[in-house]
């Protein structure tokens, strides 16, 4: 609990009307979409500007208080849970587009901008902003930013990080800073933007962003095809890349997955398949037409048993949506539902599927399989149940065992949810004590005091635990 | 964990005993529900005003983390209860029904002060399940309304006495029947076209008092399409008031003499031209899962269940009668219980699209609630005008001249919205039933 001295001091900055000490108003910020963690913070604050954030920023510093920066809260690794209690910062009041800029193709925006509400936005003006995860309707960019999130276009496209170009932040010693610019090239000292974004929130708190557009693609088709073996889809995706074309989605789900999904949907998603591919290409008409009917060729000739082009955009826009819909999906199966985001060279696909399949059955756990294909991030899914413990560790044991594998054939133990609580202990396995050492004075010299987000990315003991937590 | 008075422990004792555990943890908190939800977006995206906020508020009460004071009752009174959570919701959580149990048990220890439970008592017990008192009810307001006694009433600004959502309210009450109308009409009719089914028709309490010529266009339409009509004795209020406000062994007397009344039909299906019964009537096998005696029937009661909308559409009334009408711009405000429960949004649409002369065109956010919910906008007058208000805002853009609704609450909201924004000339708000019937050439009102 926060002493009212400090809640005095808190309410001085913002307002009484944006402290809150409540216990119900503190629970329903105790988690975020991660399942098993939960924290209850002592206070939650919304600031209204940067300088807000600043003088927040100080007391904390003066007073040791945690201070965990949230947006929406979906967060797949806790990375958003005030596991050491401390205050949640929320960006209610910083959610305006401050501007799009037509000449230097950006947008700036607070970081409290739902990220679908600034897609539409600059893609009334012709404008096109990629990353799109799946929680978009949902999320704001400033969690995005913070967790570098990727999405179904990233195979094409990139992700967050590749389209952040300026930031506005306020250090954990208050000092508000601004790196980058509106600039396609930048090389005056350390590339600080790509150091805070991707940084979940434990080196400073983000308060705007300038955010890279490019130009509207003209058209867009989708395309469903169907397979009777998990290895001939992952085969058609290694042709398609080398065959040298990149789509701008590639995703794969699997039959348990599919089933989940058309339980939700209804759209009419077969369910009697091993294995589906979505494939989306965008560009001009003719490029887009030559591209897809490739890809058919492809996949016909990789034994897929139906390959079909959606007629429509709603049509099109359903197989999107359904497929962004699979994580929740799949929490119908059972009370409790564990997802990790794996990822490998995509090269190494079929081999990294084939291996999830056969780790399942070691441990005897269920897990289902979806994710991009194409940018080798995959998102193997156990539903279980967090109150029957022997499973939960079968399920530990599982997961730990597909970031060894993944590790083995180069890849890493996330690909775009982040480190956060949940895959603290595993961070070590891929970057090897070196590396922790240095992010660690890293962390060190922007936060000495350990008030941003602690708890989070360096775990106390590297592979202790995964999904079982206090 | 803080101290809890005597009536929080009860509180919280009945939620670990009652909340059904795997329900609760059937949310994973992806979130997907928060964009659907008109309480968190009108209060400027507060979680505790999410169904996400809400299902983590009971699971925390059920597991003893939290006490249930007043903060988390107050945050399951401001829910609507639209249930647009539901079908944006990929893990399927049924979170109208955790809604219901938690306002019971929560309702099972309030010391109401005696104003209110009088009115609750007169409400719940006295007066909507009993049709001949709902009869009486209405004739008064019939008397009020033909007397002069209601001009009386306003010129004396006696109105002015009561909040303004009531204030409009009273002058959006639609001219009510006679009471020898809403006696003497007859338990049966026959097709008027090639014969397509059997029907049961649930004529509801309000619908048949204050709505009657809608209940009597129903019938009308009903016929055209081919069915044959019989409208049960002993039928009685669905039970949703009581549902929705805490009142869980009152919906359940209700929906028992219902499946009463209704199993001696055998007909093919059972309509409703109300979506807020609709959907309560729906949700009977949830209801009476639990006895022994009724829960079948209660299933083979709700398998019948459909709106009128979806008859019309499947029988291809829309198809076989030519539906005309004066130009007009006209759009449609869903109504929560009938799409989010029911399912039931393309029927009402593809009717519309259907008539000659109406230029239909779709509302932003025709899907979200327009803050009618049950006695949502009595007992949260601010938050329900606030929706409304918003809702006008989008109403007013397509720039319709009807707008048209599926719903007795939301009919009202909406002549409501029309009144407080001064636009009572230009533009009206109609039932859909009576809407086709006016294009069907014969006027209704």
């Amino acid at each position: 609990m926060i002493s009212d001295y400090i809640k005095t001091k808190f309410t001085a900055i913002v307002g009484a009307e944006n402290v809150d000490v409540s216990p119900a108003g503190r629970l329903v910020y105790s988690y975020d979409a991660t399942p098993n963690f939960q924290s209850m913070p002592d206070a939650v604050i919304a600031p209204r500007n940067t300088k807000e954030v600043s003088q927040i920023v100080n007391v904390c510093r003066e007073e040791k208080i945690p201070i965990v920066p949230r947006g929406s809260g979906t967060n797949l690794a806790a990375g958003t849970v005030p596991s050491e209690g401390g205050i949640v910062l929320l960006f209610k009041h910083m959610n305006q587009i401050l501007e799009i800029d037509e000449e230097n193709l950006t947008v700036t925006v607070q970081p409290g901008v739902v990220t679908l509400n600034m897609i539409n936005a600059v893609e009334k003006r012709g404008l096109f902003y990629p990353p799109d995860p799946s929680s978009m309707k949902i999320s704001t960019i400033g969690g995005n930013i913070n967790e570098n999130s990727g999405g179904l276009r990233g195979l094409k496209y990139g992700v967050t990080r590749d389209y952040v170009m300026a930031l506005e932040a306020v250090l954990p010693n208050g000092d508000i800073i601004r790196t980058g610019g509106k600039l396609a090239k930048d090389v005056a000292g350390y590339d600080l933007t790509r150091l805070l974004t991707g940084s979940e929130g434990t080196l400073a708190v983000i308060t705007e962003a300038t955010l890279k557009l490019i130009p509207m693609p003209e058209t867009k088709q989708t395309m469903l095809a169907l397979y009777q073996s998990m290895d001939a889809a992952a085969k058609s995706v290694s042709e398609i890349i080398a065959a040298k074309i990149i789509p701008a989605t590639l995703e794969f789900l699997d039959r348990p997955t599919l089933k989940a999904v058309e339980d939700f949907a209804k759209i009419g998603l077969p369910t009697d398949v091993e294995a589906v591919l979505l494939i989306e290409q965008d560009g001009p008409a003719e490029i887009v037409a030559r591209d897809m009917q490739k890809i058919a060729d492809i996949c016909t000739r990789e034994q897929a048993v139906s390959v079909q082009i959606a007629a429509t955009e709603a049509e099109a826009l359903a197989l999107t949506s359904a497929r962004r819909a699979a994580l929740s999906a799949l929490a119908r199966l059972k009370p409790t539902t564990i997802l990790e985001d794996a990822t490998v060279p995509r090269s190494e696909i079929a081999n990294m599927v084939k291996a999830i399949n056969e780790i399942a059955a070691k441990h005897n756990v269920t897990i289902a399989t979806f994710g991009h294909a194409g940018d080798g991030n995959l998102h193997p899914t156990c539903p279980t149940d967090a109150r029957d413990h022997d499973e939960m560790e079968r399920v530990e044991a599982a997961f730990a065992d597909i970031f060894a594998k993944a590790i083995e054939l180069g890849g890493t133990i996330t690909g775009e949810h982040g480190v956060g609580m949940m895959k603290a202990p595993y961070l070590e396995w891929k970057m090897g004590p070196e590396g922790i050492a240095i992010m660690k004075a890293i962390k060190q010299s922007f936060d000495p005091d350990n008030i941003m987000n602690p708890g989070k990315i360096f775990a106390k003991e590297t592979r202790k635990r995964l999904v079982i937590s206090q | 964990m803080t101290t809890m008075t005597a009536r929080e422990k009860a509180i919280q004792e009945s939620f670990s005993l009652r909340m059904d555990e795997a329900e609760l943890l059937n949310c994973m908190r992806c979130g997907f529900c928060l964009p659907s939800c008109p309480t968190y977006l009108e209060t400027g995206l507060d979680e505790s005003q999410s169904p996400r906020g809400r299902i983590a508020l009971m699971k925390a009460v059920h597991d003893g983390l939290i006490a249930p004071d007043d903060d988390v009752e107050k945050s399951l009174n401001l829910c609507l209860g639209c249930r647009a959570c539901e079908p944006v919701c990929p893990a399927g959580v049924k979170y109208g029904h955790l809604l219901e149990e938690a306002r019971d048990i929560f309702n099972d220890h309030n010391e109401h002060s005696a104003p209110v439970k009088a009115v609750r008592k007169t409400v719940f017990e006295g007066l909507f399940p009993h049709q001949n008192r709902m009869e009486h009810a209405v004739t008064l307001l019939g008397i009020y309304q033909r007397s002069g006694l209601q001009n009386a009433t306003r010129k004396l600004g006696f109105m002015k006495l009561f909040p303004e959502s009531m204030q409009a309210m009273e002058r959006a009450l639609p001219a009510v029947p006679k009471k020898r109308d809403m006696k003497n009409r007859p338990r049966s009719f026959s097709a008027l076209a090639e014969k397509t089914a059997t029907v049961a028709f649930f004529s509801g309490c309000l619908m048949d008092t204050m709505f009657l010529e809608t209940n009597n266009a129903t019938i009308k339409l009903l016929q055209k399409a081919g069915c044959d009509i019989v409208i049960p004795d002993g039928q009685n209020c669905c039970g949703a008031l009581h549902g929705h406000s805490g009142e869980k062994d009152g919906a359940k007397n209700l929906a028992k003499r219902n499946i009463d009344a209704f199993e001696k039909t055998n007909a093919d299906y059972i309509i409703t031209n109300a979506g807020g019964c609709g959907a309560f009537l729906i949700d009977y096998d949830h209801l009476l899962k639990d006895d022994p005696e009724y829960a079948d029937r209660a299933k083979a009661f709700t398998a019948k269940m459909k709106d009128i909308t979806q008859i019309l559409f499947e029988l291809d009334f829309h198809q076989r009668i030519e539906l005309k009408m004066e130009p007009q711009t006209i759009t449609y405000q869903d109504s929560c219980h009938l799409r989010n429960v029911m399912n039931t949004h393309i029927a009402p649409r593809a009717l519309m699209n259907a008539i000659d002369g109406a230029n239909y065109r779709e509302m932003e956010n025709a899907d979200s609630c327009c803050g009618s919910a049950g006695i949502y906008n009595i007992v949260e007058s601010d938050m329900s005008m606030q929706i409304l208000d918003h809702k006008m805002e989008k109403a007013k853009a397509t720039e319709a001249h009807t707008i048209v609704t599926a719903n007795p609450g939301c009919l009202l909201q909406m002549k409501l919205g029309i009144e407080r924004e001064g636009l009572s000339d230009k533009v009206r708000a109609v039932h859909i039933v009576d809407l086709l019937l006016e294009a069907c050439g014969e006027l209704t009102h």
